[in-house]
């Protein structure tokens, strides 16, 4: 089976487990974790490839412990004609690929910190945020 | 020092003479020089706001087509435009919704396009398609209307804004236990976030808050545009509550009505907004000057973000329920620097509003200043101020439930 590249949103009530581990003991599975981010509020998310047979058993776990799951198919793209630097993003976005540049308040995007979670799109109030496939 | 007036001012204006900085330069200036000579110096401090102000709209003469129709009911793109004022005028309301628009059924709704989204279109020059009923009289026989407009073929279209500018806001935040989908944004559960929206120590009325310059008449920065403050803004408060010895006070809620000619305007200034789980409306640019006349006008021109303080209020319980009270008091300086501290918990801070675009129309406002094309409108009143004794107003529910008894 190719690998499959997915999102991982941890609530803060688990984001200290040592919940991956248990794919590659439990279900024999390869991970390669390529992005991973725990903000202030202990809230976790990660970009994963998974590949072994046992993986759509392995993302089960993962959902029955409280993991969101989301396929990795999608990057996000900053509009930035669009954007008015107006913030309301950057403190929703978990891991802080949206930022704020002080003190000239400008609003930045750092595409390798973000993990595709799409909170963003339909916070932005100028639409500015887009999903591209 | 001996009061400006504002002819003299304009008079070094025109003569290309007049000295005119950004608040936040005055902010620096009177740091390093004192108020004294700083408004020796200065004649005119330029400000700006560029925020979601849903208290906005325009209105519209859209010519009579032939035959004639007494416009009954009004669409633009979808979005109804109210009627009732003679038979081609039309308003558009900033957070006026299509017909069929999902609103919140599916909670919380995008609300991608509204009232906000058609000025916008408007001004960057679109085609917009027009939608007319009308119920046949003698003098306005046609009943039904479709066609597309734009801004050029409109005899008049008016930004009016019934209340913009507000002199200062709400750091909204949220302690109940589910995330709240506002006018002021995404607010995270157990205060996971807190937002604000104003541009502090750029702000127009924060930089004049006793009113003593800005009123009927004053020539302002209107969404690329020239306009005016025409009347006070609908629920203008201007009251500075009285606080504990020692604390900071906080101008509450002065605001504008402004209107301008949305022929002269730009999309860069006026766009359309879309909150979601909120609503459609308008980020409305605004830039105001104000004219350093004496001491103490400089004085408050110049409060830093250090002392210029926002309430905090809690929109899990507080707003909705229009309970009294707040969470305290917190300063721009500190919600501009990313975090604050409220019940030992650090809460990230995020503006609604850009502070980024405020400086630029402070800068822009600054330079048209500097190339004499625009001077200062004496005020023929100035709006009440602080010690106008405005109380708000309730709607009170009377009577409910006893119709069928
Ligand atoms: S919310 Fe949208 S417009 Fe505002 S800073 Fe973020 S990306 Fe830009
Ligand atoms: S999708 Fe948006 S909110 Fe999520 S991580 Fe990327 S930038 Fe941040």
């Amino acid at each position: 089976m190719a690998p499959n590249k997915i999102v991982l949103r941890f609530p803060a009530s688990i984001a200290d487990k040592p919940i991956i581990f248990h794919l590659v003991k439990d279900y024999d599975l390869m991970i390669n974790i390529l992005k991973a981010h725990i903000n202030p509020h202990k809230e976790g998310t990660m970009v994963l490839e998974v590949e072994g047979v046992r993986a759509e058993d392995g993302l089960a776990f993962l959902r029955d412990q409280g993991v969101g799951v989301q396929p990795l198919t999608e990057e996000i793209v900053w509009n930035e004609e669009r954007c008015t630097h107006c913030g309301a993003c950057t403190a929703i976005c978990p891991t802080r690929a949206l930022y704020v540049e002080r003190p000239a308040m400008l609003v930045h995007f750092d595409s390798e910190a973000c993990v595709v979670c799409q909170l963003c799109v339909r916070a932005c109030p100028m639409r500015a945020m887009e999903v591209r496939f | 020092m001996a009061d400006k007036t504002f002819a003299e001012i304009n008079a070094k204006i025109q003569a290309g003479k007049a000295v005119v900085v950004t608040a936040d330069e005055l902010v620096q200036l009177v740091a390093e020089k004192g108020v004294g000579p700083a408004a020796k110096e200065v004649d005119v401090v330029t400000t700006g706001t560029f925020g979601p102000m849903c208290s906005s709209g325009a209105y519209f003469n859209f010519g009579h087509s032939a035959p004639r129709i007494k416009f009954h009911r009004v669409w633009l793109n979808g979005v109804p435009a109210a009627t009732g004022f003679a038979a081609v005028d039309a308003f558009m309301g900033a957070t006026a919704l299509p017909d069929d628009d999902p609103l919140n059924t599916n909670h919380p709704g995008d609300f991608r396009y509204g009232g906000g989204h058609v000025i916008e279109d408007f001004v960057a020059g679109k085609s917009v398609r027009l939608k007319v009923l009308g119920y046949g009289t003698d003098c306005y026989p046609r009943r039904e209307l479709e066609t597309t407009v734009n801004l050029d073929d409109l005899n008049e279209a008016v930004l009016f804004n019934p209340r913009n500018a507000y002199q200062n806001y709400a750091c909204a935040v949220n302690t109940g236990p589910r995330t709240l989908y506002t006018y002021m944004g995404v607010l995270k559960p157990g205060l996971g976030n807190a937002h604000f929206s104003t541009s502090g120590q750029l702000s127009p009325l924060l930089k004049d808050p006793y009113f003593r310059t800005i009123g009927l008449g004053t020539r302002i920065f209107l969404g690329g545009g020239i306009g005016y403050v025409v009347w006070n803004g609908t629920q203008h408060f201007p009251a500075i509550p009285a606080l504990p010895e020692g604390a900071p006070p906080v101008p509450s809620g002065g605001t504008l009505a402004v209107l301008g000619d949305l022929k002269q305007m730009s999309p860069k200034w006026l766009r359309g907004t879309s909150m979601l789980g909120y609503g459609a409306t308008l980020t409305v640019g605004i830039g105001i000057p104000i004219p350093i006349l004496n001491e103490e006008i400089c004085y408050y021109a110049s409060r830093p973000d250090s002392e210029l303080y926002a309430p905090i209020i809690d929109y899990a319980e507080a707003y909705p329920n229009r309970k009294p009270g707040n969470l305290g008091q917190v300063s721009y300086a500190a919600l501009k620097s990313g975090a604050i501290t409220l019940d030992e918990k650090e809460v990230p801070t995020a503006p609604v509003s850009s502070y980024h675009k405020a400086r630029e129309i402070s800068a822009i406002l600054k330079q048209w200043l500097l190339e004499g094309k625009f001077l200062l409108g004496e005020p023929v009143q100035l709006l009440p101020g602080p010690d106008a004794g405005i109380k708000p107003k309730s709607l009170e529910i009377r009577g409910s439930g006893r119709r069928n008894g």
